[in-house]
């Protein structure tokens, strides 16, 4: 099982069932994979559907309907069609119960930069900024460290998304709570040891006696 | 509702400076025809509000290529690198606003709001220049409202009188800036008798659109 899929069956069993959830793309995307369809979860793209379903066969794409990072993708039956100030208007709303969305660095705070390096990357925030603020709970999915460099550090050098702290850090090493105290560490990925996860993170880490592995099964059905 | 128009005559009316609001989310849902036709004009100085910029041959993207654009209000240039590209070159200017927080200023401009309050930005580098305002006990950024010279919309089915609608999600931005643009240039995939789409179908309402263009050869 490589790095991603790790994180994604991780995230996945977050998921509850008859929820509304914004999955980014990229890794998040990925969560989908492992959500059983018994679980009844409407996925949304912020570009207008809720229902979102998985690629269409090869030859039978339709150009109007696509997912926000303008790849094909089908509806779930029950989907619905929205415009955009409807899609925000759920997700500022308080109507979203859940946003997976990468991110390149997470802070002490628990605060998210994932939109701009400064200089070299200037992409945009598209509708990231809004799903950190408004959605019910966010977790952010990435990879542990990125070039040798922990993604998770005392305080975001790049600017952040949102003031508002995440609920939940998934990498590929670990599961962290950003908390009023700072970044709990809650479970460890298979056969990785914490001083390992500690070793790997420039931030401080509150360690608690007991660390369980992650439960990779996948969304419960 | 003013008669159908080729694109070229469509493209006439709208003059060197303008602003156009471009409905299309990664060019799905934008009115490509009428975008030829203006590359083909060569009108520049152009100021584009949309989503995004698309990719360059596509969409928004063609209007870039062009180097027909001088300024871009949209919240994602990330997949189109030479957007990226001319503003680091200083060949157009770029303002960068959250999805959300751009659809509602474009809505508030098209319904007669004075501005958006919103949580979104605050904080962070969207908020910089901007007042703040203490309501219900939680602070709000005011965000202010756009409105545009025109607005160019890509539909899916539109009636003799102009009622449009749209398909999946085509849809995006495209009913919300028919609102916001001093004249409405419709862009169907096809035009159909008046009753074919219901009342209850109807999306964004004919007295808005101004011209359509006419059918795809």
């Amino acid at each position: 099982m490589d790095a991603k899929e790790r994180v994604a069956r991780r995230v996945a069993r977050e998921i509850k069932p008859g929820t509304l959830v914004n999955l980014g793309i990229g890794l998040p995307s990925l969560v989908a994979n492992y959500v059983p369809a018994s679980l009844g979860v409407f996925f949304q793209a912020e570009n207008g559907v809720i229902g979102l379903g998985a690629r269409p066969p090869e030859g039978m794409e339709d150009r109007h309907l696509t997912d926000a990072g303008g790849g094909f993708v089908t509806a779930v039956p029950g989907a619905a069609a929205i415009d955009s100030a409807m899609s925000f208007g759920l997700i500022r709303g308080g109507h979203l119960d859940m946003t997976v969305l990468g991110g390149l660095q997470v802070d002490e705070r628990g605060h998210l930069a994932n939109w701009k390096v400064p200089g070299k990357m200037v992409p945009g925030m598209g509708g990231a900024m809004d799903l950190v603020t408004g959605a019910a709970r966010v977790i952010v999915a990435m990879q542990h460290a990125a070039k040798g460099q922990s993604k998770i550090v005392p305080r975001c050098t790049l600017p952040v998304t949102a003031l508002r702290r995440v609920d939940l850090i998934v990498t590929d090493l670990a599961v962290i709570e950003p908390s009023e105290d700072g970044l709990l560490l809650k479970e460890r990925a298979p056969g990785v040891t914490i001083a390992e996860i500690v070793d790997a993170t420039e931030a401080i880490l509150i360690v608690p006696d007991s660390v369980p592995e992650m439960d990779l099964a996948g969304g419960k059905p | 509702m003013k008669g159908a128009l080729k694109p070229e005559a469509a493209a006439e009316l709208i003059g060197e400076g303008a602003s156009l609001l471009v409905g299309g989310f990664m060019a799905v849902g934008s009115p490509e025809r009428l975008i030829d036709a203006i590359v083909a004009r060569g009108t520049k100085n152009l100021t584009i509000i949309a989503n995004d910029t698309a990719m360059p041959g596509r969409g928004i993207g063609k209007l870039i290529s062009a180097g027909l654009v001088r300024h871009v209000i949209a919240s994602h240039i990330g997949l189109n690198p030479e957007t990226q590209a001319k503003m680091i070159a200083g060949e157009l200017t770029c303002e960068l606003v959250p999805q959300g927080t751009l659809v509602e200023r474009i809505r508030a401009g098209g319904v007669g709001l004075g501005g958006v309050l919103t949580q979104t930005g605050l904080g962070t580098e969207v908020e910089q220049g901007k007042p703040t305002i203490e309501l219900g006990g939680k602070r709000w950024l005011i965000e202010a409202p756009i409105t545009a010279d025109f607005a160019l919309l890509g539909a899916w089915q539109a009636d003799y009188v102009g009622n449009l609608n749209y398909m999946l999600t085509a849809q995006n931005f495209n009913p919300i800036m028919a609102l916001a643009g001093q004249t409405v240039i419709a862009e169907p995939e096809s035009i159909v008798p008046v009753g074919v789409i219901a009342p209850d179908a109807v999306r964004t309402p004919g007295v808005l659109v101004d011209h359509l263009l006419i059918r795809a050869s």
